[in-house]
């Protein structure tokens, strides 16, 4: 039962939430214990995965590759719990950010329904039934980035839903020649299969259909472009979860896949992955150090980051496997907190661009602060967890000796730390520009800020604590890459 | 039967990719509908066509696995036309909105927004 409690969980909150229309305070009382509980079952299925292994459920009692399998291994449980802490506090913080009519409009519902697909995206082990998680997940962000109904919303949403549609399609594609080839769905038993046929080249044309499309969902190289260009338009509390999560699963996705299918050809599959990890690292780094929009520049980082993960994937060992689970908890909390603590300097300056900002250390300097520590984890100072995720990738590519792409990373990390800078430097050190302004000191909303508070927070003890958490992260990458763990949990 | 449905299926992909290039985005939107269905069909020949076998077991119980039409591709494509219904109608209220909101349903001026 507790494998289905992530998913059940947040559709009964949904139910509630509807009935409770009419009233904000009762909807937030109910998101708050709603999220509450699913970041407690969150930690109890990590710490069962921790101390007994690897456990799968099978749906309705049907056997394994008949029925739907809900299955948790390590990588699964540290994602369900980082979302779950991401979730819980982008609700507290949108209690005093997100206007009136959104929340009656449906913000905590659909919130919810966004939870109920990503995390059954990451619990799921059957290729159809990730399908349907992934459409939950889907339609629940279209809603929210078209919430309010702005000029610019629907401008943004009308690209975002057009290529994430087209990437549904092609991975419905894929699910059929693979049932066409395969004849079975169960994750588990495809690999199992896979390890058994020898003709497993046939399979590459469906490999490279799925890559196509966790490739849109994960804002890989040619398939970015609708991240930049809706991202920005919804409110900033919505931004920062998408930004957290959604991409997180496309990448999440796409390192389960290659563990478990990528059987023959995995020297290519590699080189491949190499590649398009390089060229979306340089491409997003590059777009955001030219632009000057807080929210444009996030956001193009999220883009140069997936590469990061993407290439600890491509180096396809315990260590780079490793350092991509642990850059990507780093990424989801320090990449959300970035975003929160942009939502706050536009609440208290009432503007997005660089350009007309400035003096927010000597207004507020609590702010600067909130801002500051995601943006140096990112660029990858230490002792913040930024470092070490990169310190990680940039050993295994040492390891085995992938010297371009790793230089690649380094060069990226840098051009990162200067357009973390260029926002340091715009919005919060320098002077402001037209002194006979009176300069906009709007009063913050207390949710939000603690929320960000407790967000910098973690991403702080993290990074402190990496010299115990380490080994966790490298036993997930133990696990991804050892498939018969996997086959022999599902299937026993 | 095959060669008809893949000819069907080709064709299919093909309008899909047409209405794509066109600027409008109401014929974005029907794009999706044809790739959607074009896809739906290749579902439906992925599990191997046997015309005139039904998909369930016979009234004693027994299963002859040498005549039996494969059930799942038919409750895969069953649940993906759902799926479709429901986005199809959402892209459809969203372009009207969009229309309502910007006054054009035309993609060039969606791009040079992006400029800004």
């Amino acid at each position: 039962m507790s494998l289905f409690i992530p998913v059940i969980l947040p559709l009964v909150a949904i139910m509630l939430l509807l009935f409770s229309y009419r009233s904000v305070r009762l909807q937030q009382l109910i998101s708050m214990v709603s999220m509450s509980y699913l970041l407690v079952h969150a930690a109890i299925i990590l710490s069962k995965v921790v101390q007994d292994g690897p456990f799968a459920l099978q749906a309705g009692g049907w056997p394994a590759p008949f029925g739907i399998t809900f299955t948790a291994d390590l990588f699964t449980a540290i994602m369900l719990l980082t979302t779950s802490v991401l979730a819980l506090l982008v609700t507290i913080y949108s209690f005093g950010f997100i206007g009136e009519t959104r929340k009656k409009a449906g913000f905590y519902v659909l919130i919810h329904g966004l939870v109920t697909g990503v995390n059954g995206s990451f619990l799921t082990g059957d290729i159809f039934n990730l399908y349907v998680w992934f459409e939950v997940m889907l339609i629940s962000s279209f809603v929210l980035i078209t919430l309010g109904a702005e000029k610019q919303q629907l401008r943004g949403a009308v690209k975002y839903v057009v290529l994430n549609l087209i990437g549904s399609v092609i991975f419905v594609t894929a699910i059929g020649l693979m049932y066409g080839q395969m004849g079975t769905l169960n994750m588990a038993d495809i690999a199992l299969k896979l390890r058994e046929t020898e003709h497993t080249q046939l399979i590459n044309s469906s490999l490279m259909l799925f890559f196509v499309a966790f490739g849109i969902k994960a804002a890989l190289f040619p398939f970015f472009f609708w991240l930049p260009a809706s991202y920005p338009t919804p409110p900033m509390a919505i931004t920062a979860f998408f930004a957290g999560t959604l991409t997180k699963v496309g990448v999440y996705v796409i390192i389960r896949f290659y563990s478990l299918f990528v059987v023959s050809d995995q020297a290519t599959w590699q080189v491949i992955i190499l590649i398009i990890a390089g060229i979306t690292m340089v491409s997003g780094v590059l777009m955001a150090a030219s632009s000057y929009d807080i929210r444009k520049i996030l956001s193009f980082h999220i883009i140069s980051q997936i590469g990061y993960m993407i290439m600890g994937l491509g180096f396809a060992t315990v260590i780079g496997l490793g350092g991509a689970i642990y850059f990507m908890v780093h990424n989801m909390l320090s990449k959300t907190a970035t975003f929160l603590a942009g939502g706050l300097i536009y609440k208290f300056r009432g503007s997005y661009d660089l350009k007309e900002m400035g003096w927010i250390y000597k207004d507020k300097p609590l702010l600067a602060f909130l801002f500051l520590l995601p943006a140096l984890s990112l660029a990858g100072i230490p002792p913040l967890p930024g470092f070490f995720g990169k310190l990680f990738l940039i050993y295994g590519g040492f390891e085995i000796g992938a010297w371009k792409i790793t230089a690649v990373a380094i060069m990226v990390s840098i051009v990162t730390l200067f357009s973390m800078i260029k926002i340091w430097n715009e919005a919060i050190w320098k002077k402001i520009p037209d002194e006979s302004q009176a300069r906009a000191k709007n009063k913050l909303p207390g949710t939000s800020l603690w929320a960000s508070i407790i967000m910098v927070a973690l991403i702080v003890a993290l990074g402190l604590s990496t010299g115990y958490l380490a080994d966790y992260f490298f036993e997930a990458g133990r696990q991804l890459l050892d498939a018969d763990l996997y086959i022999k949990t599902v299937l026993k | 039967m095959l060669i008809l449905l893949a000819v069907i299926i080709g064709f299919l992909y093909a309008s899909s990719i047409y209405m794509f290039l066109r600027r409008s985005i109401v014929k974005l939107v029907l794009g999706i509908i044809f790739l959607s269905h074009a896809t739906n069909l290749l579902l439906f020949v992925t599990g191997g066509l046997r015309s005139g076998e039904p998909a369930f077991t016979q009234s004693d119980g027994s299963v002859d696995l040498a005549t039996i039409s494969d059930p799942l591709p038919q409750a895969l494509i069953l649940t993906a036309i759902v799926i479709g219904l429901g986005i199809t109608a959402f892209s459809l209220v969203l372009v009207y909105r969009f229309y309502k909101e910007t006054g054009t349903v035309d993609l060039d001026e969606l791009a040079e927004n992006d400029q800004t």
